[in-house]
């Protein structure tokens, strides 16, 4: 392998070093790109609000300071609050959506299974016609009584169309002959998925997974649109949201940390929450993100 | 001839009752499927189809004492009223303007980045811009807008103080609506151009190497090989991925816009307000449902028709592709 690249690099002309050339200053430069706002973030919340105020955020901190994060765990018991929140709704979420999508796209795979196409569309149908906004808003609140109800964002976030797509793509992989002869060997069709179809299609759930995890995780609509400001432990991202762009939460935070309004790190705070409320995320995702990359290649090859 | 009508009579008789014992056998024999199914089937029911008869608010004047069955039934009064104050045709200007460039640049981009990535050699290197260019994908829409504050604030954002130190006028973008389509351009390629490459770089995974040495032997640079065997190859995939991004063309994305902009910037409506952000203020900011609802089933009865005509396309240029 090495000696074919060898001999085929003496080969190439000038345009195969342009491209490489080209492909390694513009992957490069787009990567640092991707990668400089998220270490502008950090820098900021390292910064003294001092600091701030005069010269801007900036990547490096020209005057090292704890102050933000400090404040941010000074009323440990809100963070705290959101971080257990948030958990709990992604781990009940992820662990409830996970079976139901594993077990109706396997249903929807089974070629004997009379139904199949009828509930697949009944399913598609969904991504191509929707109520809207506003009535989804009102049957959520006033019909389901869900305001302030962390299933709000619990339930609309368990499952969809597109998952139970990859989940298909995922099964068609296995042989039907395989659910055939447990059939004949008297297996009920519940069992077959649990006993045999499940433990054949890790790779698949933890992609799965991952992607309603994820969500979870971000979910930031449904908390802004259902659980009130108000509320004592939101989820993370409505945290997140409300430090960011509620003045009187900044002003009820300064009065939990027995801090003068005006010496609160106000800037700094902001970036610290985010930093706190991402950090996890993003330490994360390099070791799964091979899922990922799976899950958008099987789901990009339509169901 | 009586006999006869009453032999065919009698036939089709048994042949319903036969009938029906099939469709009793076969949910018989389904159960345990469909029983399987049936969680996603409620949930379905619940949060996609329960909604869908509430889009009757569009035709009459809700207000909230009288409910939907009380208040006044006003026909198209609604529409009437967007069309007239013109905000139907901005609102859909902008979205399908925003989403055409998302769609082009977007798609450019990532073939660009696709087929770079592949001509790069060094492992370490290629593991390591990806990772990096997927990351701005993981992060909330929230995060997201808090990046775009931190650059763009006119008081302490990384721009103005860049600007200031080479001793030009800072720029005031949270008042300025006509530089708000490249911020939001911008933010939208930053997120997604490295999540979106993936189908594209698999693609070329499955370029048969056989093909690429044939070209070498031949005499084909680096840039012949890219245009005359790559893209061609990534032709029906482009193609696929933009017919169903077309698909879409009616539908925001909410959360980039609303954190983008934030929640109540007049100032920078103009420019910025798409289909999603206007029905959200009109639930969430004027209460005025009818309308909100109005916005939703011109845009849900739009992107219908849009997304039947694509499909119809789709099948006819290549049918194992198309959606049904």
């Amino acid at each position: 392998m090495e000696n074919t690249e060898e001999s085929r690099s003496i080969r190439t002309d000038l345009s195969g070093i342009a491209v490489k050339a080209f492909g390694y200053l513009f992957i490069g430069f787009f990567s640092l790109c991707c990668l400089l706002p998220f270490l502008l973030v950090l820098g900021t919340s390292f910064t003294s609000e001092g600091m701030i105020k005069k010269h801007g955020f900036n990547f490096w901190p020209r005057e090292f300071s704890t102050f933000a994060y400090k404040i941010v765990f000074e009323n440990p018991d809100l963070m705290i609050g959101s971080y257990l929140v948030t958990m709990g709704i992604t781990i009940v979420g992820t662990a409830a959506g996970l079976f139901i999508v594993a077990m109706t796209g396997y249903a929807l795979q089974r070629p004997d299974f009379g139904y199949r196409n009828g509930i697949s569309f009944f399913i598609y149908f969904t991504t191509l016609f929707s109520g809207g906004l506003v009535p989804f808003y009102l049957l959520m609140t006033q019909y389901l009584s869900l305001k302030d109800n962390y299933l709000a964002v619990l339930l609309p976030g368990l499952l969809s169309p597109f998952l139970i797509i990859m989940m298909k793509s995922f099964v068609r992989s296995i042989p039907h002959a395989i659910t055939e002869s447990a059939k004949i060997d008297g297996a009920g069709d519940f069992t077959i998925f649990m006993k045999l179809i499940l433990p054949m299609t890790t790779p698949a759930l933890a992609t799965i997974g991952l992607f309603i995890a994820l969500g979870y995780w971000n979910e930031w609509y449904n908390s802004m649109l259902f659980l009130s400001p108000d509320m004592d432990y939101r989820p993370l991202q409505l945290f997140l949201y409300n430090v960011v762009t509620s003045a009187d939460f900044i002003r009820n935070s300064a009065a939990a940390s027995n801090v003068e309004l005006r010496d609160m790190p106000l800037e700094s705070m902001k970036m610290a929450t985010a930093v706190v409320a991402t950090g996890p995320v993003i330490l994360f995702y390099p070791f799964v993100q091979r899922y990922f990359i799976k899950g958008i290649t099987v789901g990009a090859v339509k169901g | 001839m009586a006999a006869i009508v009453e032999r065919a009579l009698e036939s089709k008789q048994q042949k319903q009752q036969r009938l029906s014992a099939g469709r009793l056998r076969r949910f018989w024999n389904n159960k345990t499927l469909l029983i399987m199914c049936l969680p996603a089937i409620a949930f379905f029911i619940i949060f996609a189809y329960l909604p869908m008869p509430g889009l009757y608010l569009a035709f009459i004047n809700y207000n909230y004492s009288d409910g939907i069955f009380k208040s006044p039934f006003v026909a198209f009064d609604n529409f009437r009223f967007l069309v007239m104050n013109g905000d139907l045709w901005r609102l859909s200007f902008n979205t399908v303007a925003y989403n055409l460039v998302f769609i082009t640049l977007g798609n450019v981009l990532q073939i660009m980045v696709a087929i770079l990535l592949n001509e790069i050699r060094k492992k370490w290197f290629k593991k390591v811009t990806q990772t990096i260019m997927f990351l701005p994908h993981f992060i909330s829409a929230v995060l997201i807008g808090l990046i775009a504050y931190n650059i763009l604030s006119y008081d302490y954002g990384y721009l103005n103080g860049v600007l200031q130190s080479l001793g030009m006028e800072p720029v005031k973008t949270y008042s300025n609506p006509s530089i708000w389509p490249f911020i939001i351009v911008l933010t939208f390629l930053w997120q997604s151009t490295g999540y979106g490459s993936i189908v594209y770089f698999a693609a070329i995974m499955g370029l048969d190497n056989e093909i690429i040495e044939a070209s070498e032997i031949d005499g084909a640079n680096a840039f012949q090989r890219i245009i005359y065997i790559i893209l061609p190859w990534l032709k029906p995939t482009f193609i696929i991925l933009m017919l169903f991004s077309l698909g879409g063309i009616l539908k925001g994305n909410f959360g980039l816009f609303f954190n983008l902009v934030g929640a109540n910037n007049t100032a920078l409506y103009a420019t910025t307000d798409i289909i999603e952000t206007y029905v959200f203020r009109s639930l969430m900011t004027n209460f005025n449902f009818s309308i909100g609802s109005a916005v939703s089933l011109y845009q849900s009865v739009f992107g219908f028709i849009i997304v039947i005509t694509v499909n119809w396309l789709v099948r006819k240029a290549s049918p194992e592709n198309s959606l049904f």
